[in-house]
């Protein structure tokens, strides 16, 4: 019986290796050709790969780049629409990346993607990083409050209110501006309305598209004033890529001259007298709302793209708990048996990564790490991040599991000519390993919740697919027990893997960890 | 085919050998009894090199081992190694390897240390199974053994490696009193067959009528040494005596 197992433990350890070597090569490869292309200008290298990246947050919404719903794994929105005909002009197609709207221009920043598209305003602020296309949208803020709210008729009069808008918008710089204003910091634009009709927020103050779709709609709420403070909408491009920011000036003035871009933003009802400085001529007509049909989506439309999600969240879990037992038995054998040097540096760094928070450790990998010539890819930084910050923890789980293990079994392996190294191979780790399995489970169960929090680093997994499906269609609820039930049923069935792995791996009835 | 001379060594600062000597010539069986603490495990567990010393050489089978310092280190483990190559051990705990069968256990250290192939290696670990009459228990894992099973296995365990000497360290103290016999006496079979054994034991009875040679320690010195005879018939020290008597009104 003991020899089946030993020969599916082998095989085991076999395609573990296999898995490790593949895993290298990948990311040495992605490294690699990373390098490789930064040498080409991007506008050529755009041309020569067949396919323009697009950075935009499906979270940031409609009317911008929103899940389509009849189909929620394709994007629609007036910048997709300006996308596709970008693409056309270029004759190449266009990819869209996903990212929180906060860190589209870090992200640009670091080679992500070839630029950012997403509502993202023309500050001196941003010029200072990144060049700017001219503008493709003349926008302005809007004011919302609750219909019942007689408080509130100006800019002023938000003195010691509670004010929500977006992270990083001009919003929030003009919030800011007035002084005495409690400002509430939304990473995405769903939310704080849905916070002003429940009473959280005094009022909302965002950019008038965004009102326009989110607050319009919504009985509970009003808008109060015109539209102030216009500014214009551009691409963000790299400051070294001027080749391809002059090409994009091309498109537009094209689009433009071609009253394309009017047409695009007719479509979705965008369409104000603001726009004249963009066009020589107007001409009112009312938009179609797509967006509400996102909201009447049957459920099993969202599907396709949850699963894809989920299949993610396990591919992730697997590669970075590969990652973290690898590591991790190393930290711990170092921590154990080594010398004072590797001593010292396998404990500074298990209370490193224990001390201090995942989220941090994600954001200083992907972002932290450009800056000293390190570019990761999103899928190696998620798995790179996870797996080093579990090694700590698999590491002292191993280290509890070697010591558990008497004495009298090293002792009695060296009695037996066995060098240290051999008798700790053949002897100690089969034996403590078995012990760390139940810890081990807890810590991949653990893991697999834990990738939700590499959505930040630009990953859509299975939590990023649903807060960007849920926002677009505020059906919070109804997703989110689908996603819940999707995570319970990945992370159950491990569990009781795990349990038979346990059972099968141990003829010896454990008591207390001594074998007499 | 074992001599130590001027052994030192301290236990946390508290010295336990102070210059203790003394020889084992090829096939002697010596035993050593005296009162627990008395440094007889420690003493058996310095020979392959499990407790490091301070002071004083031990050769095993013209391998001498030092005190180890920084500077000789290598050259000191690589001694260990063959001495432990040279010299079997048997602990009071057994220490078979739990997640391993009986056959496993024995052959383990042949195929990884000694390179034996498989095969030859499982033919001697039957006929040694054979011996101490556990062939039926070859596909066992140790949990499922009793403990006098279990210690049989180790001294084939031992054995398999085809030592020179044998070290018994309070061999049957973990038994049940029903299993003591079945343990010692594949020991004095091995005595019989002319193997080079040290044991430290409580079993007087058995002392008696195995070993050429009873060596009496108290607190890590040897207070007497002689013949099973003079010893038990005939102690000089009073020590002994004292030790003796206790242990005969004991049982």
């Amino acid at each position: 019986m003991m020899n089946i197992y030993k020969i599916k433990l082998k095989k085991g350890i076999k395609t573990l290796k296999r898995t490790i070597v593949l895993l290298i090569i990948i990311i040495i490869f992605t490294l690699h050709t990373k390098k490789s292309l930064y040498a080409l200008n991007t506008l050529n290298k755009i041309k020569q790969r067949g396919h323009l990246l697009w950075g935009t947050d499906a979270e940031g919404g409609a009317p911008y780049a929103f899940p389509d719903p009849n189909n929620p794994d394709r994007l629609i929105g007036f910048e997709i629409d300006l996308a596709e005909a970008i693409g056309k002009e270029l004759g190449v197609k266009i990819k869209y990346v996903q990212n929180a709207w906060d860190s589209l221009i870090p992200a640009l920043e670091r080679g992500d993607f070839d630029l950012a598209v997403n509502g993202i305003e023309i500050t001196e602020e941003r010029l200072k990083r990144v060049l700017f296309s001219i503008p493709y949208y003349i926008y302005s803020e809007q004011l919302v409050v609750r219909k019942d709210d007689n408080r509130i008729h100006k800019l002023d009069d938000l003195k010691g209110k509670k004010v929500g808008t977006l992270q990083g918008a001009v919003a929030q710089k003009i919030l800011e501006n007035i002084g005495g204003v409690i400002i509430k910091n939304y990473s995405g634009v769903v939310e704080p309305y849905e916070d002003l009709a429940l009473g959280r927020l005094d009022a909302v103050f965002l950019d008038y598209p965004i009102a326009a779709y989110y607050a319009k709609p919504n009985t509970k709420l009003k808008f109060v004033g015109p539209p102030i403070a216009e500014g214009y909408y551009g691409i963000a491009i790299r400051k070294q890529d001027k080749e391809l920011k002059e090409e994009i000036d091309r498109i537009l003035i094209k689009l433009i001259k071609s009253g394309k871009l009017k047409k695009i933003y007719e479509k979705w009802g965008l369409w104000n007298e603001k726009q004249e400085k963009l066009y020589q001529y107007v001409n009112k007509t009312s938009g179609e709302r797509i967006v509400e049909k996102v909201r009447e989506a049957s459920l099993f439309s969202f599907f396709p793209a949850l699963i894809k999600g989920a299949i993610i969240t396990i591919g992730l879990s697997i590669s970075s708990m590969i990652v973290a037992i690898i590591l991790g038995l190393i930290l711990s054998l170092a921590k154990l048996y080594g010398n004072k040097i590797t001593k010292f540096l396998s404990t500074a760094y298990i209370e490193f990564f224990r001390g201090t928070p995942l989220l941090i450790q994600l954001y200083i990998i992907y972002f932290g790490l450009p800056n000293i010539g390190i570019t990761l890819s999103p899928v190696t930084a998620a798995i790179l991040g996870l797996g080093l910050n579990y090694a700590a923890y698999e590491a002292e789980l191993y280290r509890a599991g070697i010591l558990a293990i008497p004495k009298g079994q090293m002792e009695a392996a060296l009695s037996l000519g066995m060098t240290r190294r051999l008798a700790l191979k053949r002897i100690i780790l089969p034996q403590a390993i078995k012990i760390a399995i139940p810890g081990v489970t807890n810590d991949f169960i653990a893991l697999f919740k834990d990738t939700s929090l590499v959505s930040v680093i630009a990953m859509v997994e299975l939590t990023k697919t649903y807060t960007i499906l849920a926002a677009n269609t505020l059906r919070y609820f109804e997703i989110g027990l689908i996603v819940a039930i999707l995570y319970f049923g990945m992370s159950y069935p491990i569990s009781i893997l795990a349990k038979k792995l346990e059972d099968k791996l141990s003829p010896v009835p454990f008591k207390g960890g001594v074998h007499l | 085919m074992i001599t130590i001379k001027n052994l030192h060594k301290s236990f946390n600062g508290i010295k336990l050998f102070n210059g203790l000597s003394l020889e084992v010539k090829q096939g002697e069986a010596v035993a050593f009894i005296g009162p627990s603490g008395s440094g007889k495990s420690s003493l058996l567990r310095c020979i392959n090199g499990l407790e490091p010393f301070e002071e004083g050489e031990i050769i095993v089978n013209n391998i001498t081992l030092h005190p180890i310092t920084k500077k000789n280190i290598r050259i000191e483990e690589s001694h260990i190694q063959q001495i432990r190559l040279n010299v079997g051990m048997v602990f009071q705990q057994f220490n078979l390897f739990p997640h391993m069968t009986v056959l496993q256990n024995i052959i383990e250290a042949p195929i990884q240390v000694l390179k034996i192939p498989k095969e030859e290696a499982e033919e001697r670990a039957i006929t040694l199974l054979k011996r101490i009459n556990m062939e039926h228990k070859i596909k066992s894992y140790p949990y499922e053994l009793s403990g006098g099973q279990q210690q049989r296995v180790a001294i084939a365990r031992a054995l398999a490696m085809k030592p020179k000497v044998m070290l018994f360290d309070e061999p049957t103290s973990a038994l049940d009193p029903e299993m003591v016999g079945e343990v010692l006496s594949v020991i004095k079979d091995l005595i019989f067959e002319g193997m080079t054994t040290l044991i430290a034991t409580h079993e007087m009875e058995f002392a008696k009528e195995v070993a050429d040679k009873i060596i009496v320690l108290d607190n890590g010195e040897i207070i007497e040494e002689g013949t099973p005879e003079v010893i038990f018939t005939n102690p000089r020290n009073e020590r002994t005596k004292t030790f003796l008597s206790r242990f005969i009104t004991k049982i």
